[in-house]
């Protein structure tokens, strides 16, 4: 059902946040990829990735085993003591208590995908239901999907209503809003979609690119977009929202790339796992695997890490 | 939405841009190659100058000397012409696709050498190495690639017509831009079937004479472009002398009239790529953060160095406030220091005497009441340099409003209307290049054909391309360089 009023829904939202070019967007983040990160800087952050990163495995065939592999790997990524544990484990409802039962009462939080992830598509009551489940079962983090047939169809304030219910489900748990921006396709639309979920949520919760399940997940561009909506709603309101950029960040060379868009957009600020995680389950392994090679001057094999799905 | 929050938000949240992650330096380590005294290049071959005298190229990052270079006097001058006259005859007779052939010989073999000569660069001029490496380098091959594509269709560049050489083609070329502006002078030129005296600027006669190591290895004919070198007496006799049938200048407005003057009433062509003081206007429905990144893109390009540079911002009122708080946020993350570090974004004023002017205007704009603003930055102790800085409160009558600064200095106006914002970007007595910023295509439109300026990009700034011709209005000169225009401005059409 289409509202009557959408057209001038989104013709005042997008007056509000404003337009995004794409072709500027674009010039601005190919700036970051020029940088050069050497020595004790790329050491400082390859080690900040790893404690940003939400270990993540979200597949039909995880088992409980699997889970617990994880779950040691993100307490302990690696026997070199500077290594610090990942910022948390990111899982399906069903494997919460699980995760929760072995990461429980240290560092690592459990993040659990929920609200019919990937797609959203079931009714609300149940999607909300999912998140009090898991909750209930101990996930520190609930990682949403927003309403993009909403979104689309202009109805924001449907979207924006179904993102303050899960809010308030959540708890004391954090929130993050998966915009998914390849169903958004248009930077104009991840940065209305992003101030719709900024206004709902509380300091500290995220907004988060990617699901990781379709096509285009997260690349510098629709970063910068997220990231410049939370710099103008930060100086705007004085309210912090953290950002996830996740899918498609497999290499640690990609994850500096982001923090150095992060250091010049917002800041020292959100140079820490209180407000920018990766959402990822291959970068470790390559984040270990460049902090090795500074230590050493030398590549490892991939069975040297574990968990690596590579083989030679 | 945001409205529940602003009730009960601090005042004025602000950013931290500090040292929490600091870079360690990256140096681009290609060994530049440059000799320690580089004489003359004329008839092919490097020539002592008859003077015997030879002046000093310094690195203005530093201030140490970088190579001694040849002073070229009258007689010099005129060896040089002598050679390219010598050398015009078979030159121009020769098929274009054979002189095609030379240059696309030069363009790849200054691809093959392309860090060398991105390295020399910097050290000469100062600018940062990732703009020589990533724009004046390629660029100044691709102006070769271009032109060298044109040589063998000059019958199909002015339909209908015929399309001859010139001769002789006096040059001289500023320091902004050293090796590029070589390229865009040297290589239609050649194209063209002109033979070529050209004099590059004092402080950066390196990547010049470099090439000219290029044109050797190229087989070049000899004579058919020679190098003299010297400061502003040996590029008057460069432009004065009787043997050029055209010149063709970059420079200041101030000496391009000279050299106008000087040649009143001969009948010499010119080309005049002279000063200017673009508008940039930003419209309210512009992308505040893309226009923020093309405003930064205008003035601090190469430290500001650009005769097109985007030195006068003018914003409407509405979104004032909002796009100088975002370019001040985005000016703390320049970093200013040793231009061959990798990560330097602005890297040395050219030369002691750039740096008093910008000082001198900057003095003067504080003196006359604007409001001066620089990011937090520390500077190199040895070496020019000059921190990124934004006047606010600046009026049409102020001194940083009129005068080209040409260095990294801003100066915002702020306007009202479509109107005002045109009339004030037109009053200055340049017109090289302008930029506007806004959603709406229609006003592109109207601003493109009311704003008078050579050049106008739209949301975008400071974006060129050997295709596109380049040149300005009223004091900013006249002749275009680049795409099909500027190579007929070394053509006698028939």
């Amino acid at each position: 059902m289409l509202p009557r009023n959408s057209h001038a829904a989104r013709a005042r939202l997008l007056d509000e946040v404003g337009a995004v070019d794409q072709v500027g967007v674009e010039e601005r983040v190919a700036k970051f990829t020029t940088r050069s990160i050497k020595k004790a800087a790329k050491v400082w952050g390859l080690l900040k990735a790893v404690s940003m990163t939400d270990l993540t495995t979200l597949e039909g065939k995880d088992t409980p085993g699997k889970i617990e592999s994880l779950c040691r790997k993100a307490l302990r990524p690696h026997e070199d003591p500077r290594v610090p544990p990942v910022a948390a484990v990111c899982v399906y409802p069903a494997m919460v208590s699980r995760a929760k039962a072995i990461v429980g009462g240290s560092k690592v939080k459990v993040a659990s995908v929920a609200t019919a992830f990937p797609s959203g598509q079931t009714h609300f009551r149940n999607r909300l239901a999912e998140v009090r489940g898991a909750v209930a079962d101990g996930a520190d983090e609930i990682d949403m999907v927003i309403n993009r047939g909403a979104f689309l169809s202009g109805d924001y304030s449907r979207v924006q209503d179904e993102i303050a219910a899960v809010v308030e489900a959540c708890g004391a748990s954090a929130l993050k809003v998966i915009l998914e921006v390849s169903e958004l396709e248009t930077y104009d639309n991840i940065r209305m979609a992003s101030f719709l979920a900024m206004g709902v949520l509380r300091p500290g919760d995220f907004i988060k690119t990617s699901t990781g399940k379709t096509t285009l997940n997260a690349t510098l561009g629709n970063n910068q977009v997220m990231i410049e909506a939370i710099r103008d709603f930060y100086t705007d309101t004085g309210v912090a929202i953290g950002m996830k950029p996740a899918g498609g960040i497999r290499t640690a060379k990609q994850s500096l790339q982001f923090l150095i868009a992060v250091k010049e957009t917002l800041g020292d600020a959100w140079l820490t796992n209180k407000r920018y995680r990766f959402g990822a389950s291959s970068l470790l392994n390559d984040l270990l695997r460049q902090l090795e090679k500074e230590k050493t001057g030398a590549y490892q094999a991939p069975y040297y890490f574990s968990d690596a799905a590579e083989s030679y | 939405m945001a409205e529940k929050r602003r009730a009960h938000a601090r005042p004025r949240p602000s950013l931290i841009f500090g040292d929490l992650w600091e870079f360690d330096p990256a140096p681009e380590t290609a060994d530049p190659k440059i000799k320690a005294r580089y004489d003359l290049f004329i008839g092919g071959r490097f020539v002592r100058p008859r003077s015997g005298r030879y002046f000093d190229s310094i690195n203005p990052a530093n201030e140490r000397k970088l190579a001694e270079i040849a002073l070229a006097g009258p007689a010099d001058v005129d060896a040089a012409y002598a050679a390219a006259a010598g050398a015009f005859r078979s030159w121009s007779a020769m098929p274009g696709r054979e002189r095609g052939k030379y240059l696309f010989r030069i363009a790849r073999l200054l691809q093959d050498r392309a860090r060398e000569f991105a390295v020399a660069e910097t050290m000469d001029g100062g600018k940062p190495i990732k703009e020589s490496r990533d724009f004046d380098v390629p660029m100044a091959a691709a102006h070769f690639f271009y032109h060298a594509g044109w040589a063998d269709k000059l019958a199909y560049v002015a339909p209908g017509r015929t399309a001859a050489p010139l001769g002789v083609i006096g040059q001289v070329i500023p320091w902004n831009f050293p090796l590029l502006m070589l390229a865009w002078k040297l290589a239609p030129a050649l194209a063209m079937g002109n033979c070529v005296v050209l004099k590059p600027a004092e402080t950066t006669s390196v990547t010049a004479l470099k090439l000219a190591e290029i044109l050797q290895d190229a087989g070049l004919p000899p004579g058919v472009v020679n190098f003299v070198t010297g400061a502003g007496e040996t590029g008057a006799a460069v432009m004065g002398h009787p043997g050029a049938a055209k010149v063709a200048f970059t420079g200041s407005t101030e000496v391009g009239k000279a050299i106008m003057r000087q040649l009143a009433g001969t009948d010499r062509r010119m080309t005049m790529e002279l000063g200017g003081k673009a508008a940039n206007i930003v419209f309210d429905d512009a992308p505040i953060d893309q226009a923020v990144e093309g405003i930064v893109n205008g003035i601090f390009f190469n430290q500001g160095h650009v005769c097109c540079a985007g030195s006068r911002l003018l914003v409407h009122e509405p979104v004032a406030e909002r796009v100088i708080a975002r370019l001040k946020n985005r000016m703390r993350v320049l970093r200013v220091g040793d231009p061959l570090d990798k990560n330097t974004d602005l890297g040395a004023i050219n030369s002691k005497g750039q740096l008093a002017t910008i000082r001198r205007l900057v003095a003067a704009g504080v003196r006359e009441g604007a409001t001066m603003w620089q990011p937090p930055c520390r500077l190199p102790d040895r070496g020019f340099y000059f921190p990124p800085t934004l006047f606010t409160g600046v009026t049409q009558s102020h001194r940083v409003a009129r005068e080209e600064i040409f260095g990294p200095v801003l100066s915002i106006l702020t306007f009202r209307t479509v109107d005002e914002a045109i009339e004030k970007a037109n009053n200055t007595p340049y017109g090289l290049s302008a930029g506007v910023w806004t959603e709406k295509g229609s006003r592109i439109l109207r601003m493109t054909s009311e704003l008078k300026a050579g050049v106008v990009w739209a949301n975008t700034f400071n974006r060129f391309d050997p295709s596109s011709p380049f040149g300005g209005y009223k004091e900013s000169g006249f002749g275009r360089e680049g795409g099909r225009q500027g190579l007929l401005d070394y053509a006698r059409i028939s």
